[in-house]
């Protein structure tokens, strides 16, 4: 019963949860048990089992009352960027030492009133700055693909990142789904890795408020889990307007569930040539193509379509979210909350450098390094002007392909999940882990990624689905007429039920 | 251009976090290595291009200027390393 239970889809729960096959406290139970067992995977930096069984009880009695929410009862892991009342959030960094908010995220508050539970918070890299949750304070977390011999990972692949706590206890079965979220990819690129999906809205679509952080116009919440569907319940309930956030959109959240239509007639599907780069594995450009057939079978029309300008997103992200990042992470100067150190007769700016010091990791430092001299007399107008201009091209190329089509297919990495450690030694080649899904970002657009299949190395690969700005529901549509001719059943190696 | 250790110390120093010297070189040649790489912007022609800012398409809105929050310095106070009669963030002795 318990294993069944991890198993299914949100959207499987909640019809037995309706139909009274067993209860939410059941559903929640199954669940804390699985994550027990998901220890070796790293992934929780704080398991909060005593929140989710009183949020299953609520859940228990609103089904009694027959008054039950959109996502009653279903145990979601939360990224750790995401602050929870006075529950320890770190954004996996030493910094935030024994940080526990007094305030509640919007986005994590609207889960909370469609009725889902908090297991726990789960890891990332520090600030959400890379692709692998290598940068995470708390160690690493080990993707559930690696290999497994019942006892131990005989080999340690990334999750991805920066959402990999939440890919990796999603794909092991021990959360329904997860909230992530991407500034360039770290929702998307995870998902791939672990097999599961994984939707970026539009820029504006959710609340940034009381998500630490990183590149506030990058900056966006959403779902992950292991179906559309899935995805698009998750979404529904996180997304919606908030005065607390200036840049929220005061737009109706339309019910992309009761619309989700796999039927691709009429739907024109843009391929951008640009994405074709050199030096992408063949496997991987040749999964894109069968994509590109299965949603021609379901009634598209397939275009090649052109946008000049992505060679240079990658540079333009490395300039405008380090920019941010230095402005963003200022705060943290260890006056207001988390790590201090003290020098023994140092003055305030030395308490300031030696904190930041111990409380930053190595890549947030050279980020902030890259940002602050970005950002700096004399470099402003060279480098930061210079990418927003660049970015504006990039956007506006993307506008114009969107006369023409509906919704624009590519692969979501250049990779499949690799071993941990690997690229670490040249920031410039991890980086480019996100030319697929950067430029989409820098545009604001919503993006999904949705399995595909497995590659050569028997390890998922995803598939990235870029739409109009607030066409969740084209976004969607399209992943879920992947979703049903890719057929994606694998398992990973590692299951924690 | 090319940042070399004291550029690196120049930027520490803004950004306020230390730098040991025994890091100073490989950082001014990772750093250089970044810059390389986003060099390739100068590539692309922006002139007459209207800088990004924002993906957000919306016209930053207004409130009434009235106070809508606040009242709960214990709160703020609560994750402070260091406070003072409840009331105050504390720091190192910053006057003589």
């Amino acid at each position: 019963m318990t294993t069944q239970l991890t198993h299914l889809t949100i959207a499987e729960a909640l019809e037995g949860l309706k139909a009274k096959k067993f209860s939410a406290t059941e559903l929640t139970e199954a669940h804390i048990a699985a994550m027990a067992k998901a220890k070796p995977l790293n992934a929780f930096i704080t398991e909060t089992p005593e929140i989710a069984r009183a949020q299953a009880k609520a859940s228990d009695a609103r089904y009694a009352k027959g008054e039950a929410g959109l996502l009653d009862g279903i145990p979601l892991a939360i990224k750790d960027l995401y602050c929870t009342k006075d529950v320890l959030t770190t954004a996996s960094s030493h910094i935030l030492d024994g940080f526990k908010p007094k305030y509640e995220s919007t986005v994590t508050t609207n889960l909370w009133k469609a009725g889902a539970n908090m297991l726990g918070k789960v890891a990332l890299d520090e600030f959400a700055m890379g692709s692998s949750t290598t940068t995470n304070y708390y160690g690493n977390v080990i993707n559930p693909w690696s290999k497994w011999n019942g006892k131990e990972f005989t080999e340690k692949l990334v999750p991805g990142g920066s959402s990999g706590g939440s890919s990796a206890v999603i794909a092991a079965r021990c959360a329904m789904g997860a909230t992530g979220t991407d500034t360039g990819g770290s929702i998307r690129q995870p998902a791939s890795f672990t097999g599961i999906s994984g939707i970026k809205p539009t820029y504006g679509r959710c609340s940034r408020w009381g998500i630490i952080a990183f590149a506030s116009s990058l900056d966006q919440a959403g779902p992950m889990a292991r179906s559309v569907k899935d995805c698009a319940l998750m979404l529904q309930a996180m997304a919606g307007h908030d005065p607390k956030d200036s840049t929220s959109v005061d737009v109706a959240v339309p019910d992309w569930v009761k619309k989700l239509a796999p039927q691709m007639k009429g739907k024109r599907i843009g391929i951008p040539k640009e994405y074709r780069v050199d030096g992408i594995p063949k496997e991987i450009d040749d999964m894109w193509m069968k994509a590109a057939e299965w949603l021609k079978a379901a009634g598209a029309e397939i275009v090649e379509v052109s946008l000049p300008h992505t060679k240079y997103a990658v540079p333009t992200y490395y300039i405008i979210a380090p920019a941010e990042c230095s402005s963003n992470l200022a705060r943290y100067d260890g006056v207001k909350y988390g790590l201090r150190e003290e020098v023994e007769g140092g003055s305030l700016a030395d308490m300031y450098k030696a904190t930041r010091r111990a409380g930053f990791g190595k890549e947030v430092r050279r980020r902030i390094l890259v940002g602050t001299y970005v950002l700096s007399a004399g470099y402003y107008d060279a480098y930061y002007t210079k990418a927003l201009c660049v970015r504006a091209k990039i956007a506006e190329d993307f506008r114009k392909v969107f006369e023409s089509v509906d919704a624009l297919l590519t692969p979501t990495a250049p990779s499949t999940a690799f071993v941990i450690g690997a690229n670490e030694d040249d920031p410039v080649k991890m980086y480019l882990n996100d030319i697929f899904t950067i430029p989409a970002s820098l545009a604001g657009l919503p993006c999904m990624s949705v399995p595909g299949g497995l590659a050569a190395d028997s390890l998922p690969l995803g598939l990235h689905v870029i739409g109009k700005p607030f066409d969740e529901q084209t976004v969607l549509d399209v992943s879920l007429a992947l979703e049903e001719a890719a057929k994606f059943t694998a398992m990973p190696h590692f299951l924690a039920a | 251009m090319t940042i070399d250790r004291a550029t690196v110390q120049k930027i520490a120093n803004l950004a306020r976090i230390e730098v040991p010297a025994n890091e100073e070189e490989a950082l001014a040649s990772q750093l250089n290595g970044i810059f390389k790489f986003i060099e390739q912007l100068n590539e692309v022609d922006t002139k007459g291009v209207t800088p990004m800012t924002t993906a957000a398409k919306v016209k930053l809105p207004y409130r009434k200027d009235v106070v809508s929050d606040g009242g709960y310095a214990a709160d703020l106070l609560a994750n402070a390393p260091d406070a003072a009669n409840d009331e105050y963030f504390a720091v190192p002795k910053v006057i003589e």
